[in-house]
């Protein structure tokens, strides 16, 4: 039987906006299980990032259920979720959010000195996830000597290189061209082939739907459609 | 591991850093600067006092008080027999006061006139100059502001008034044999000096005195009688009390220049949370808890304490250790304000000083940081992410 990674049932997210209430999320129940390689799908504002920071532990749920990893994330301390992610889950972001004072090397090490792994053993993973995205040649470099390309796939190495359990991907391919983004997609179907890792996508890109699995999509809120590729 | 970071953020930020760690240095030599500059101040006050004054301390005549010129007429007797062996052996030398007046062309002037044997070398004072002369006239030694004050110049003759023992009048012609330059205005300022037994025989105090210094290092047990013994702490507690009464100033600009590097450090730390948010929300995403990026955030700051340290060493050790060696000219002369200032001023650098300064400057530096660094516990990581870093 395959373990689930992701389990949401009846989710609500409010925000507050003046005197009101702003409804992000609205009755969204998704299940993810291991190996998954999901995309959230939607125009801008249809809640996709909020949806994607809720699996991460980000941000917490207004009202409904979120088990990730077997933890559920609206009874987890703050301490509680930092962990979580620390040591199970990747993050991916549309701009990179690199270190500009650190090197690649130092950029992709950085996980694995917030989960104290011997010096040894960093360097070892380090540079197996920086050969796995192809940046060998640029591991000195610094991240305002890279183009978009070489930086995501410094985010992309940064996200795998604990082996985590859930990578999550906040509009990755959004700030790179079309054969970058091919790259990019070609690189993450490998990894997702290659470790146990599921890996969530909130994306309104077109050019990467064919490599995803499985596609939800969502509008203002909910999920109008969930759909698997075969 | 939040050190290896926080040093390679740091030294990463370079511009940033090294304009921040240099505000910090720059108040470090500072406040070191001045803060020496007030103990070289106040140790040379002593040092002074002791060589020209004060040597290994005093005995006083019952009824002398150096503050009350009155209790002069009543303060001299013979010495008591273990003071005058003192005497006798040149480890002592007996001073004869009395209140005077002089009349330096045509104007009147009170004044104190000391008796000193010419011939100690007790004290560094040039009293050798009184010595040999016998020419029927006063020889009379004062210092440069005395000299300034009633025009007087080496040759100049001026009438003295002074009353004897048997309480009468009696007046002189005293003519200058030396002007002394001395850093000690107590020996200059309103005095002048005359060879003892002259002034025992003006006075008609044969044998008399009213207090006797003796030299440094002595070890014998003195009765002193009467006689009431003065030690070096007692003696200088007068010039201590008025440079004690110049700390408060130098406390303020103490804590200006404190205040100035910690407004630096926290400057940079706002403008750090502030220009950094999204990398604070990365952090978050990777797993750091909010705690140990406020931690991380409060050690950068540290840091820059440490860093100038180094930079303070190397860029004004020298500057420092210069002024300690050669001394910062002053523009004026401070006798007349009643301060024993050298004409140089040598700054002192204690251990005492430069722990208690760093460790202050530090403490700053760290609370500086850590308040800033606070706000971060309040952050959203959803927010920190879209660089919206502030609540």
């Amino acid at each position: 039987m395959e373990k689930t990674v992701v389990s949401i049932t009846n989710l609500l997210k409010q925000f507050p906006v003046g005197g009101d209430f702003f409804t992000a999320l609205k009755d969204v129940n998704l299940k993810l299980n291991e190996g998954g390689f999901l995309g959230l799908v939607g125009p801008s504002g249809s809640g996709k990032t909020t949806l994607l920071n809720i699996i991460g532990g980000l941000d917490s749920p207004t009202q409904g259920d979120v088990h990730v990893l077997g933890h559920s994330m609206d009874n987890t301390s703050h301490n509680e979720r930092a962990r979580l992610r620390r040591k199970y889950m990747g993050f991916i972001f549309q701009s990179y959010n690199l270190l500009p004072v650190y090197t690649v090397f130092e950029n992709v090490e950085l996980p694995l000195i917030l989960n104290n792994i011997d010096p040894n053993e960093r360097e070892k993973l380090v540079s197996e996830a920086i050969e796995a995205v192809g940046l060998s040649h640029r591991r000195n470099a610094r991240p305002t000597t890279l183009s978009g390309g070489e930086s995501q796939r410094t985010a992309i190495a940064r996200a795998i290189v604990h082996k985590p359990a859930l990578i999550l991907a906040d509009e990755p391919t959004a700030n790179l061209d079309a054969e970058n983004s091919h790259h990019i997609m070609k690189i993450l179907v490998e990894l997702n082939k290659e470790l146990t890792s599921s890996f969530v996508f909130a994306t309104h890109d077109e050019k990467i739907m064919g490599y995803l699995k499985r596609i939800v999509y969502l509008e203002d809120g909910q999920i109008i459609k969930d759909e698997t590729i075969k | 591991m939040l050190f290896n970071i926080a040093l390679k953020n740091l030294l990463g930020a370079k511009l940033r850093t090294i304009l921040n760690v240099f505000v910090t240095a720059f108040s470090f030599f500072i406040i070191l600067l001045m803060m020496g500059m007030y103990d070289g101040m106040l140790q040379h006050a002593k040092n002074v006092t002791i060589d020209t004054e004060i040597a290994g301390g005093a005995y006083w005549h019952p009824e002398y008080d150096p503050l009350d010129p009155m209790s002069y007429e009543d303060a001299h007797s013979n010495l008591p027999q273990d003071i005058q062996l003192l005497v006798d052996k040149n480890k002592a030398f007996p001073v004869l006061v009395s209140q005077v007046s002089i009349y330096p062309g045509g104007r009147i002037m009170p004044a104190i006139l000391k008796g000193i044997p010419p011939d100690q070398n007790i004290v560094n004072m040039p009293t050798q100059a009184l010595e040999g002369i016998n020419d029927g006239i006063i020889p009379v030694l004062i210092g440069k502001g005395m000299a300034k004050n009633s025009k007087l110049e080496v040759g100049d003759s001026f009438t003295i008034r002074w009353m004897d023992a048997d309480q009468t009048y009696d007046a002189d012609e005293g003519t200058v044999v030396y002007i002394m330059d001395t850093e000690n205005f107590k020996l200059d300022m309103g005095h002048i000096w005359v060879p003892l037994n002259v002034a025992q025989s003006m006075l008609e105090m044969k044998e008399e005195a009213t207090y006797v210094t003796y030299a440094k290092g002595l070890s014998e047990d003195v009765n002193s009688g009467e006689w009431i013994s003065r030690d070096v702490n007692y003696l200088v507690q007068d010039m201590e009390a008025i440079i004690e009464a110049d700390k408060p100033g130098a406390q303020i600009m103490f804590m200006i220049l404190l205040a100035l590097a910690g407004m630096g450090i926290f400057n940079a730390q706002v403008l750090s949370i502030f220009r950094r948010g999204k990398e604070i929300g990365t952090l978050m995403a990777l797993g750091m808890t909010r705690s140990r990026v406020v931690g991380l955030f409060t050690l950068e700051g540290g840091l820059n304490a440490v860093l100038a340290t180094i930079m303070m060493v190397i860029l004004f050790g020298p500057i420092l250790w210069y002024f300690g060696s050669e001394g910062i000219p002053l523009p004026i002369d401070y006798s007349e304000m009643g301060l024993i200032m050298a004409k140089r001023l040598i700054p002192v650098y204690s251990i005492g000083l430069i722990g208690s300064t760093m460790s202050l400057v530090s403490i700053i530096v760290l609370i500086v940081s850590y308040i800033p660094s606070r706000k971060i516990t309040h952050m959203k990581p959803t927010d920190a992410l879209r660089g919206k870093a502030i609540a």
